[in-house]
């Protein structure tokens, strides 16, 4: 991943999260324990003292997330961790930091749903919750790491995200991602790349809190810097101050979105594994991508022409990757631990021009690569 | 309004959305008393807000301010006062805010003895929503959604907060302004959590469901209503039903969260 690494080391998922987070300049944890994410918050009260910043048990993750935007806004970077029923208790506010642009990782490490489902378990279930949880018409940001390396990596691009597009971005592991241990080479924190929201450059009394630059990103003066300004809820105008003129709102929720879409370029990562020609493409994410990697090399073995692409940013959904690696394909399927979330969208994006199948897998265990060879026609 | 209180209020965002006959201004108006006497820098003091009508004062009041969802401005608050100790942190909430969606969060601010100021706007009914019932609405009293009387009890919410741990709890009234405006004044000072309620009258959404419905009559009862906690020795305990306490409820000290957190990041330096 990186030239400069440091000693290889045993590694679990959660713990990658916590660390990179720390390394990405996170100052500000509080959460709501849940397994499988309790680790993320364990980690960030024994380190987050140590390097003056803040670790602080809420009392429910509505609170916790809460903390957390609130942190925000004083100029601190803030992540808050849970599962599927936390996950759900923080939506409300998942919408506030959409609306007022606050900058907030949000760590769900799923579990089987619905409700309290199945504890310790994997599962890929909240991937439209992670879309559409919140209400409204929103943007969002999606991140969903299928290694502990990329755990590390995609907590840095989660807080990296949050930062320069001001929006919660919410990072998706699932109970093996979290719960693994894998050998990682990781980065020196010196070659890493921070990024840091933008700071007001004119005086107070000129500051637009709402104004956006040519990026769709208007620049964040932290609470009590003499920048003094109001924040809301709801619709406003480039003040900051409540509106609901209809241009003013129409302007405001179509820039929420611009700012996201015309970013796509950077923050739609996927990988690709030989789908220059493939005939077969398996498109996968999460824990399943590491079972739909074994089978599509083991059918290539077979002389089955398939490939793999794998999303690391779910939302928003990298439609260019798919359509490019696609191309050739007379089929695509799509693996997943759910009744086909991501299949939907797949289905949306190649409208009718490729066939397009699920794998899913909903018992609470994850795919065997035999599994998904099967589905591509391999010999087992 | 007085020159010198002019500066902590955004004018071009009057005229308020509050009724004709609303006490949140009274209120606000005390507030804005407690934190000039206090000579407070307006660059470091924020107010965090909930939902409801009493909530709208953040947007009306020149410093930093947060507008931010039903019930979770303590929550908010305590993000924001554990990120930079240094600021002072209002929350000014209504009472459905604070007491029912926001309950847990109050209680838990309050056992964390966290340095927030919170107000609780005490009109005793939903103002914003149209006048449902409260958890500090009285039992018997009509809401919209309690068109036969409400049949459960109101509960006392300094009673909870100093059960919960607050150090610093206090209830004033809009009509006793001068002493509401010296508790919010106490409340800065006080180094902890710090709960002051104020009583204050709804004409429309609770005194016309109620009556009296009007403002003079309302800010009456609260008059002939509250019993100042100095006098208290003077009532039995039957003259005081129906009647409420006001001034200092509760005051002691106890660390801090923030400087509690300071100190274990200090131990953990130490140790290195
Ligand atoms: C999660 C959520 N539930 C319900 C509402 C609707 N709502 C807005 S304000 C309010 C209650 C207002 O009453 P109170 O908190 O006492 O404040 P007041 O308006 O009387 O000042 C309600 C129920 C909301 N905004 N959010």
């Amino acid at each position: 991943m990186n030239t400069h690494s440091r000693q290889p080391r045993l590694m679990q998922g959660n713990e990658a999260v916590a660390e990179a987070a720390i390394a990405a300049g996170v100052k500000f944890y509080a959460g709501y324990p849940i397994s499988p994410s309790s680790e993320i918050a364990e980690i960030c009260a024994e380190k987050l003292p140590l390097v003056g910043g803040t670790c602080v048990q809420m009392e429910d993750e509505i609170s916790g997330i809460a903390a957390c935007l609130g942190a925000s806004l004083t100029g601190e970077k803030a992540m808050t961790a849970t599962s599927g029923p936390g996950f759900s208790l923080m939506q409300e506010n998942i919408g506030y930091g959409v609306m007022a642009e606050i900058p907030c990782v949000v760590v769900n490490v799923q579990r089987g749903g619905p409700s309290i489902g199945l504890p310790t378990s994997p599962a890929q279930g909240d991937v439209m919750q992670a879309r559409w949880g919140t209400h409204g018409d929103h943007p969002v940001i999606t991140l969903c790491p299928s290694s502990v390396l990329e755990a590390y990596s995609l907590t840095i691009k989660a807080v990296n995200f949050s930062e320069k597009y001001r929006n919660p971005v919410i990072l998706l592991l699932d109970e093996v991602v979290g719960h693994m241990r894998e050998k990682v080479e990781l980065p020196e924190e010196g070659t890493l790349e921070i990024v840091r929201r933008k700071l007001p450059e004119c005086d107070p009394e000129d500051y637009q809190p709402f104004k956006a630059d040519d990026d769709g990103v208007p620049p964040m003066a932290p609470l009590g810097s003499g920048y003094r300004y109001h924040i809301t809820g709801l619709y406003h105008d480039e003040t900051g101050f409540p509106s609901s003129r209809p241009q003013v709102v129409e302007d405001l929720i179509r820039r929420l979105h611009r700012k996201i879409e015309d970013a796509k370029q950077e923050i739609c990562l996927t990988k690709e594994y030989r789908t220059d020609d493939c005939e077969i493409l398996v498109v996968s994410y999460g824990i399943s991508n590491r079972s739909a990697y074994r089978a599509v090399k083991d059918a290539r073995e077979q002389g089955i022409k398939a490939g793999l692409l794998t999303l690391h940013t779910l939302w928003p959904f990298p439609e260019e990757a798919l359509k490019e690696a696609a191309s050739h394909a007379s089929k695509v399927i799509v693996a997943e631990l759910n009744l086909g979330q991501m299949k939907q969208e797949v289905e949306r994006i190649l409208a009718g021009q490729v066939r397009v199948e699920g794998l899913n897998k909903v018992n609470g265990e994850i795919f065997t690569p035999n599994e998904i060879l099967a589905g591509l026609g391999g010999t087992i | 309004m007085k020159p010198e209180l002019r500066q902590y209020f955004r004018l071009n965002r009057l005229p308020h959305i509050w009724c004709p006959g609303c006490g949140n201004g009274i209120v606000v108006g005390a507030l804005v008393r407690a934190i000039h006497d206090q000579g407070l820098n307006q660059d470091e003091v924020v107010i965090v807000s909930g939902i409801g009508c009493s909530s709208r004062a953040s947007g009306y009041l020149d410093f930093n301010t947060v507008h931010t969802v039903h019930g979770r401005a303590l929550a908010f608050a305590t993000g924001i006062k554990l990120a930079n100790p240094k600021l002072t942190v209002f929350v000014l909430m209504g009472d459905g805010d604070a007491a029912a969606i926001g309950g847990n969060h109050l209680i838990h601010a309050a056992r964390r003895n966290i340095d927030l100021k919170a107000i609780v706007f005490n009109n005793s009914i939903y103002g914003m929503t149209g006048g449902q019932v409260s958890p500090l609405t009285p039992q018997g009293k009509r809401a919209t959604t309690a068109p036969y009387g409400v049949v459960a009890n109101a509960f006392d919410l300094t009673e909870l907060a100093k059960g919960a741990g607050a150090t610093f709890v206090a209830r004033g009234t809009a009509y006793h302004v001068v002493q509401l405006t010296d508790l919010l004044k106490q409340g800065i000072r006080h180094k902890g959590f710090s709960l002051v309620e104020a009583v204050t009258q709804c004409p429309v959404a609770y005194g016309r469901q109620n009556k009296p419905a009007d403002p003079d009559k309302m800010l009456r009862w609260q008059k002939e209503n509250a019993v100042n906690i100095r006098n208290r020795h003077k009532y039995s305990q039957e003259e005081l039903e129906g009647k409420f306490l006001t001034g200092v409820l509760c005051k002691k000290d106890a660390t801090e969260f923030t400087e509690g957190y300071q100190h274990l990041r200090d131990l953990l330096d130490s140790h290195e």
